[in-house]
């Protein structure tokens, strides 16, 4: 197995505050890898790092073996990396089927062509029903995706990412906001849509954290202080001492 | 809003898909028959280039996102190019045919295009506004300078009628130069309506959205903006390339803020949200500008109380106004709401005689000589020195605002009632 | 040439400091709202009609003080009545709502005063020369316009350090979105500053309209000036504003004063030129004739390579 993403001594710091302190990690093709840690332990600005939203302020990152440190984000996503947002973020103007069909149209090599009709891209528009088949959203195809429910455009955010096919997947809480039904839905869709694909997830919740992954990495005050199956996680009481006390299981 | 450039996908056949091109068409065609006179030739030349210039500004402002204040740059610029190449070609003798000429104001347009897109199309909103304006006052300032090149306030002219014959024709009549600005015009619109159907054109729509998500999903928001800018330069500049050879004078004023003002006016007053918004918005203005102004001296003031009512109470334009009443009018429910429509538009008119008499009234008093004190308005003789006509146009105008005002809320109440109507059809 | 520099300063100071009392207010309505005002300058022109109407019946003096109130009257019903409600549209619909106030105001004072240039004079007492310098008069106007606008100045600058509304506003400035937490009544400290904001506009123009004329093309001359004179300055800071009033006064009464072209220099270093090519236009247009281009030129260039303006903090 070859290495989807590598992280190398990575700092972030805001100001004087160091939010990343020499992260070190390198996630495995076709992995499912999640990561956990308590509030304000630099998840989710680690994930921005990783997907080029924020530049980092030492260290380098790597995919596929080759570093893409300071690429602007739409030549990471060009490479074949997709992730979701955790504020939902969606073409609120645009219908359902645009944007899923926006989502995957540089994937799927037309780029910024200025001669052909989108409407007989039928490459396209057949993928673009199967992914609205796959989040469950085809009778919904046509309506504003700003008019949509919560859950609605939390499927739909899922839907773009996975749009173009990337085989590096990231996903930013999933499941956050969502009911236990809509969690379990949920985690069924992302298993789904992940086959033989190389998932990195930040996830608040244990249970999903735990069904879906191969292998979580816990982070503390912007450091790895874990990492592993996760069997070897549940029982690692360094990770249990920094949920002090928090359901691990 | 904007759902109007969502298209159900699946195909249709291409006459059907087509229909409302092929009508246009067909109007476009007839309308010189009827409307006959040199007067209606000539608004009807001034509508098709104006028609271009929204629709390109709109591919700005609608499509993308980008509010600019200085769009007549690439128009005027258009126009220069162009007239110079009819010069050129006109003193020179060599072979170039009238109805090629405005491709030249195309290419400029998309050059200048090019070259102040390159640095301005870096981030939307009030920053790309801002530096609009500055490029639009400093091009509009430069033509009043580079003598040599725009011929200052007189501007250049040129003679459509030297250049080498098309099958024939020469434009010297309106009628001929009519057919070849409508010409443009129907291929114009057709390529920008089928520009915004394209992989470039929706994301356009995506960046204008939400550009964070659009670098996400594979596209530089930079290059989407430069390109979607160039286009819109391009068809400005084809606009500007057409209102050359139909007047054969190019000045100052085709570059300047004015005419910048003019085509967000005309845009926005139509519908930013729809592709046929700024035709809408074009042949209103055009309208207004030639009709109204036969009528009345403040036809410019009118135009902007209809402006800053758009943006206030309709920002979907008068294109979002129809289209409300699309779905009602599919469930033929539009019935229903003749009666509430009736309440509210009678004291509304009302309201709007007693604003324009009191308007008309007082631009009299400004610009009457000395001793006269008798304005005709409406059709009747008004001494504006007698209080009658004030208090009567007064008395209308707040009178007929409050029962409008009133009268309102049954007819929003209405057109509630029918749309539910219209979509629970609909879902079914 | 000292004759040049010495009057060229003072115009330029004048000049300067009317762009100041112009962009003072719109920089601070642009700063706690964030919306540019494109009708500043036609309330600024609002004031010079006022006053011309209102100098006719009484005289110049009540004029200099009720004109500026009935515009800050307008200006407060502009954003109470329109801004207000638009505001939910974004900040473009707020853009190309202030343009469409920008263009009914000129085309209703069309309406109401007609095309032609008013005859708006300065009052008597002021209308001789202060002193001679060289043989050049220098007006005892401008040297009231000089002593209103730093006395505005000084005002703003004590009403914005030394008051409680003064420090709200300068909270808003920089914070603009947590001001509404501290418990102050923001919509009504906008009304204000937006009211206040365009009486400021309307007295810059009662005092601008005897020296500049008084005509329905005067805010087209300076709306976007001003512009330029708060985007170079900087969001949220008053002292930019200031000094970048200063700036481009000065530049554009010098860049007028400046008879000196590419050609010119050519012809100092020994290059003779081509007087029929098409591009001659570039080396013999002189400095005074693209100064109306520098401040535009300006604009451009600061928003592509610094977008806080000189002496902002934040981004426009």
């Amino acid at each position: 197995m070859s290495t989807a993403i590598e992280l190398i001594d990575l700092y972030k710091s805001f100001g004087s505050t160091e939010i990343i302190r020499g992260v070190n990690l390198a996630v495995e093709q076709g992995e499912r890898h999640a990561i956990i840690g308590p509030n304000g332990a630099g998840k989710s600005t680690l994930y921005n790092l990783i997907t080029a939203k924020y530049l980092p302020t030492a260290g380098r990152i790597r995919l596929r073996g080759e570093d893409v440190t300071g690429c602007p984000p739409y030549e990471i996503n060009r490479m074949g990396l997709a992730r979701s947002f955790q504020v939902t973020n969606i073409f609120p103007r645009m219908s359902v089927f645009e944007n899923v069909r926006c989502g995957m149209l540089w994937a799927m090599n037309y780029r910024y062509s200025f001669w052909r009709d989108v409407d007989e891209l039928d490459d396209v528009n057949a993928r673009s029903r199967q992914v609205l088949e796959d989040i469950g959203m085809t009778s919904r195809a046509d309506v504003p995706a700003g008019v949509l429910s919560y859950a609605e455009q939390r499927a739909l955010e899922i839907g773009i990412t996975i749009a173009g096919g990337a085989d590096i997947v990231l996903l930013d809480e999933p499941t956050a906001g969502m009911n236990r039904s809509e969690t379990d839905h949920t985690v069924e869709l992302v298993r789904r849509i992940t086959e033989n694909k190389t998932l990195i997830m930040v996830e608040h919740d244990m249970s999903v954290v735990f069904g879906l992954a191969d292998r979580i990495t816990v982070l503390v005050y912007g450091e790895v202080i874990a990492s592993g199956p996760p069997n070897e996680i549940r029982g690692n009481p360094a990770v249990r001492e920094a949920y002090l006390g928090e359901e691990v299981d | 809003m904007a759902v109007a450039n969502t298209a159900a996908p699946g195909r249709s056949s291409f006459l059907r898909r087509n229909a409302i091109w092929w009508a246009a068409l067909v109007l476009v065609v007839l309308l010189p028959q009827v409307a006959r006179s040199g007067t209606a030739i000539a608004v009807l030349n001034q509508m098709c280039i104006m028609v271009i210039f929204s629709l390109s500004y709109n591919m700005l402002l609608g499509q993308g996102g980008m509010l600019s204040f200085g769009h007549a740059v690439y128009f005027g610029l258009g126009g220069y190019f162009a007239m110079h190449l009819i010069q050129l070609a006109g003193g020179a003798g060599f072979f170039m045919p009238l109805p090629l000429t405005p491709i030249a104001g195309g290419l400029a347009g998309l050059f200048f295009g090019l070259l102040f897109g390159s640095f301005s199309t870096n981030r939307a909103g009030t920053v790309f506004a801002m530096i609009s304006l500055g490029i639009g006052e400093m091009i509009a300032a430069s033509s009043l300078i580079f003598v040599k090149f725009s011929g200052g306030e007189e501007g250049i002219t040129a003679d459509r009628t030297d250049l080498t014959p098309f099958f024939g024709h020469r434009f010297g009549s309106e009628v001929e130069v009519y057919y070849l600005i409508a010409g443009w015009m129907m291929l114009s619109a057709w390529l920008m309506y089928r520009f915004s159907r394209t992989p470039l054109g929706r994301m356009a729509n995506a960046v204008r959205d939400n550009p964070e998500r659009a670098e996400f999903v594979g596209y530089s928001q930079r290059r989407v903006r430069l390109l979607s800018f160039m286009a819109a330069g391009f068809f400005a500049g084809i606009a500007g390339g057409l209102f050359a050879l139909n007047y054969e004078i190019v000045t100052e004023e085709t570059v300047n803020l004015v005419t910048s003002g003019i085509v967000l006016l005309q845009a926005y007053i139509g519908g930013v949200g729809f592709f046929a918004g700024p035709i809408v918005g074009a042949v209103v203005y055009t309208l207004l500008q030639t009709l109204l102004s036969n009528y009345t001296e403040i036809w410019a003031f009118y135009v902007g109380l209809i402006f800053v009512a758009t943006v206030m109470y309709a920002p979907t334009g008068l294109t979002g106004i129809i289209m409300m009443h699309l779905p009602i009018y599919r469930v033929r429910k539009l019935r229903t709401l003749a009666l509430p429509y009736l309440k509210v538009g009678v004291p509304a008119l009302c309201c709007a005689i007693g604003v324009i008499g009191m308007l008309e009234l007082l631009h009299y008093l400004s610009v009457r000589a000395v001793g006269q004190s008798t304005k005709r308005l409406f059709w009747m003789s008004l001494n504006v020195e007698q209080p009658t006509p004030w208090i009567v146009f007064g008395l209308l105008a707040v009178g007929g605002f409050f029962v409008a005002r009133r009268m309102a809320p049954a007819l929003v109440a209405a057109w509630e009632a029918a749309s539910a109507q219209a979509q629970g059809r609909g879902e079914r | 040439m000292l004759e040049l520099i010495v009057f060229s300063l003072l115009n330029g100071l004048v000049y300067g400091l009317l762009l100041f009392m112009l962009s003072s207010g719109l920089t601070l309505i642009f700063s706690m709202m964030g919306v540019l005002n494109f009708a500043h300058a036609s309330l600024y022109m609002l004031g010079a009609y006022f006053a011309y109407s209102i100098s006719a019946k009484v005289g110049f003096w009540p004029g200099l003080v009720i004109a500026p109130v009935l515009v800050g009257v307008v200006g407060a019903l502009i954003e109470r009545y329109g801004l207000r409600n638009v505001h939910r549209y974004g900040h473009v619909a707020e853009l190309i709502f202030t343009f469409g106030i920008a263009f009914l105001i000129e085309e209703s004072i069309q309406l109401i005063w007609g095309k032609q240039t008013m005859d708006y004079r300065e009052p008597e007492i002021l209308s001789v020369p202060l002193f001679t310098l060289w043989g050049t008069d220098f007006p005892a106007y401008k040297a009231f316009m000089l002593a209103v606008s730093i006395g505005i100045f000084i005002a703003l600058l004590l009403v914005l350090t030394r008051t409680r509304v003064g420090l709200i506003i300068q909270a808003a400035i920089t914070h603009p979105n947590q001001v509404a937490m501290l418990g102050h009544n923001v919509p009504l400290v906008f009304t204000g500053v937006f009211g206040v904001g365009s009486a400021l506009a309307g007295l810059a123009g009662v005092i601008a309209g005897p020296a500049l004329g008084t005509f329905p093309g005067m805010a087209a001359v300076l709306g976007s000036i001003v512009f330029v004179v708060i985007v170079v300055g900087g969001l949220g800071s008053l002292w930019g504003a200031f000094l970048a009033s200063l700036l481009i006064g000065m530049l554009q009464t010098f860049a007028v004063a400046v008879d000196y072209s590419l050609e010119d220099l050519f012809a100092e270093i020994g290059i003779s030129t081509s007087k029929t090519s098409a591009l001659s236009d570039l080396y013999t247009v002189t400095v005074a004739q693209i100064g109306p281009i520098l401040p535009y030129l300006l604009l451009v260039l600061i928003l592509i390579f610094r977008p806080t303006g000189l002496f902002g903090k934040r981004e426009v």
